[in-house]
C-alpha cells in the first residue's frame, strides 16, 4: 500500500500529477483511488487530492499517513507535513517556499525549484511535470524510467501529449537524484 | 472489457446510460453536477435526451412523464436538492412507474454544507414525501459498484414498477477508480402494456394516475396489492457484504465510503487481536435484517458507523437485532471517519461488554 497526497495552488496541475500516478498504477495491473478536494477550489485556491495504491483491494480511500507528499505551494506544507509518515518524502517547490523554513527532522526533503526550471524550459505550465519527475527520482517505490512512459503514456491517451513534458520530468528526475 | 478510470458521478452517468437509460432532467448541486454535466453531451450522443430543468422540482417532474411513457428515466441530486425531489416521487409510487433517482449525499440540514457527508440516510429509507410508500435504497461503496448497481437499477424499477433510489455519497461521486462498464443496451419503450403512447383507433385507453383507480371495486383491494407488493420487496431485494462477521466479538454497521473506511479499521485491529467485523448493507431499504439473524452469539455489541451526527441507521440496527445486542454510533461530521477511531472504540466496547 502506497498513500501519495498531492498539493498546491488551483492552476498548478496537482490534480493532474496525481491522476498521473493514478493511471500508472491501473496499467499496472494495481487497486488505485484518487480521490480530489472539490467544490470550493479554484485557479488560486488550495487543491489537493489523495491517491492510495495497493495490490489488494482498495478500503478507506483517506490517506491517513501519506508515503509521499509532492507539495506545489508553502501553504500545501503547512496543511500536510505533519501527516507524512516517519522516513516518507516531502517534495518542495522551493522556488515558492521560504528559504529558511524548518521541516521535520524525521521524514527525506527534496527541494526543487520547480517554477524556476519552467521558466528555463519556456514550459511555465510543466511545473507539475517537473515535480513529478522530482517524486520519481526520489520515492524508492518509483522507477523513473516506467513513470516518465506512464506519463507519455497517460497524455497520449488523451491526445495531448506534448514532447515538453519529457524534458520537463527529466529535469524533475535529475535535480531530486543531485540531492539524494 | 478493459478498465478505465472513471469519476465515480461520471461512471454511474454512463452506466445508466448503458442500462438504456435515454432520459435525465435535473438540476446542478455540488457534490453531484458532474452526472448532469456529463449527460449533457454524452446523451446526444446515444441519441437521448438531457434537460438542465429550472428547479429540482420540474427535475423529479419531467422524469414521471417519460417514466409514464416507457422511458428508462433518471434524475439525480444532493442533500437539499433531495428534499425537493420528495413530492414527485411520492407520486412516482402513487403511480407505480419505475424511475431511478440518486442523492449524492452531502452533509447536513437546510444549505448544510457540500462536504462529504452521509446526512440524508432517513429520507430515502423512510419516504420524505407524504403517504404509505417505500423504496429500494441501493447504496454503493466505490466507483464500482456505483456503475453495477445503477446498470440493475432499471431492472428492479421496472420489476416492481416502483422507482429505486441510489443514496451514493460525496466521496464515492468525486471519487475516482478504475472500472469496468457493461455493454450498451437499447429500452423498447413499448415493452410494458401500461405505458402511454398516442392510442390506435379502438385501442383500450391507457391512463397514468393514482393507481387504486384501476380497481374495478373502487379500490378496495388496492390496500393489499400495497402490502403484497413491499412485502415481495422485504422478502426477495435485501442485500448485504458480510467482512469477518463469523467469528466477530464487535459488528460494525457502515454503508457506502463509511464501509470503505470500516473495512481498513478491520485490518489495522485484526493485527492487534481484537475480533472485528463488518456488515455493509448495499440495500439501505429493504434493510438486510437477515444478515442479523444469522449473526453468532459471539457478538458481544454492533458500532453503527456513520458520517452524521445522530447516527441515523441506529434505528434500523436496532429493530433488526431486535434489541438483543447492544448497539452504540460513532460519527463524524466535520472530518472524514477515522479508522483509527472506530479501532479505539472497538477496544474500549471490549472492556466494557
Amino acid at each position: 500500500m502506497v498513500e501519495i497526497i498531492c498539493s498546491g495552488i488551483g492552476g498548478q496541475g496537482v490534480l493532474v500529477a496525481g491522476m498521473v500516478l493514478a493511471d500508472i498504477a491501473m496499467e499496472d495491473g494495481k487497486n488505485v483511488s484518487w480521490y480530489p478536494s472539490y467544490g470550493f477550489e479554484m485557479r488560486g485556491g488550495a487543491a489537493n487530492c489523495e491517491v492510495k495504491i495497493s495490490d489488494e483491494s482498495l478500503k478507506s480511500p483517506y490517506c491517513l499517513e501519506p508515503d509521499i507528499l509532492l507539495t506545489m505551494s508553502e501553504s500545501a506544507i503547512d496543511t500536510f507535513e505533519e501527516r507524512l509518515k516517519p522516513g516518507g518524502v516531502l517534495l518542495v517547490n522551493s522556488s515558492l517556499v521560504n528559504k529558511d523554513r524548518k521541516y521535520r527532522d524525521d521524514i527525506k526533503v527534496i527541494k526543487v525549484p520547480a517554477t524556476e526550471i519552467a521558466g528555463e524550459l519556456n514550459n511555465s505550465r510543466g511545473t507539475n511535470i517537473i515535480m513529478l519527475g522530482a517524486l520519481a527520482g526520489a520515492s524508492d517505490f518509483y522507477d523513473a524510467d516506467h513513470v516518465r512512459e506512464g506519463m507519455e503514456h497517460y497524455f497520449s491517451k488523451k491526445g495531448k501529449n506534448n514532447p515538453k513534458n519529457a524534458e520537463a520530468f527529466d529535469r524533475g528526475v535529475q535535480s531530486a537524484l543531485e540531492q539524494l | 472489457m478493459a478498465k478505465v478510470l472513471m469519476k465515480g458521478n461520471e461512471a454511474l452517468a454512463e452506466s445508466c446510460l448503458r442500462a438504456g437509460c435515454r432520459f435525465f432532467s435535473g438540476y446542478p448541486i455540488t457534490p453531484q453536477t458532474e452526472i448532469l454535466e456529463y449527460l449533457c453531451w454524452r446523451m446526444d450522443e446515444v441519441g437521448g435526451d438531457c434537460v438542465q430543468t429550472e428547479s429540482e422540482l420540474a427535475g423529479v417532474n419531467m422524469v414521471l412523464g417519460a417514466a409514464a411513457g416507457g422511458m428508462r428515466a433518471l434524475t439525480t441530486t444532493a442533500g437539499p436538492g433531495f428534499s425537493l425531489k420528495q413530492e414527485g416521487i411520492s407520486y412516482l409510487c402513487g403511480s407505480d412507474l419505475p424511475a431511478v433517482i440518486v442523492d449524492v449525499q452531502r452533509i447536513g440540514c437546510a444549505l448544510g454544507d457540500i462536504f462529504m457527508g452521509q446526512g440524508d440516510y432517513w429520507q430515502p429509507t423512510r419516504g420524505g414525501g407524504h403517504g404509505d410508500y417505500r423504496t429500494i435504497v441501493l447504496a454503493p461503496e466505490s466507483v464500482q459498484e456505483s456503475v453495477d448497481l445503477a446498470y440493475g437499477a432499471f431492472d428492479l424499477a421496472e420489476k416492481y414498477r416502483h422507482p429505486v433510489l441510489i443514496a451514493t455519497d460525496a466521496t464515492i461521486g468525486q471519487m475516482i477508480e478504475p472500472v469496468e462498464l457493461p455493454e450498451m443496451k437499447e429500452h423498447d419503450i413499448d415493452t410494458y402494456d401500461w405505458a402511454l403512447k398516442p392510442r390506435e383507433e379502438g385501442e383500450p385507453q391507457r391512463a397514468i394516475w393514482n393507481r387504486y383507480w384501476d380497481w374495478e371495486d373502487g379500490g378496495r383491494k388496492y390496500p393489499a396489492y400495497i402490502l403484497e407488493k413491499y412485502g415481495k420487496m422485504e422478502a426477495e431485494e435485501q442485500r448485504w457484504e458480510n467482512v469477518e462477521t463469523d467469528d466477530a466479538e464487535i459488528v460494525i454497521v457502515a454503508y457506502g465510503t463509511s464501509a470503505r473506511v470500516a473495512k481498513s479499521a478491520i485490518q489495522r485491529a485484526r493485527k492487534e487481536g481484537i475480533k472485528l467485523g463488518l456488515i455493509r448493507p448495499i440495500t439501505l431499504w429493504p434493510f438486510p435484517k437477515k444478515a442479523f439473524d444469522e449473526l453468532g452469539t459471539q457478538v458481544k455489541a454492533i458500532l453503527d458507523v456513520e458520517r452524521n451526527i445522530l447516527g441515523q441507521m441506529k434505528d434500523d440496527i436496532i429493530l433488526a437485532t431486535g434489541n438483543r445486542i447492544p448497539v452504540e454510533f460513532y460519527g463524524e461530521y466535520w472530518d472524514n471517519t477515522s479508522e483509527i477511531k472506530i479501532v479505539e472504540m472497538a477496544k474500549e466496547m471490549l472492556s466494557r461488554y
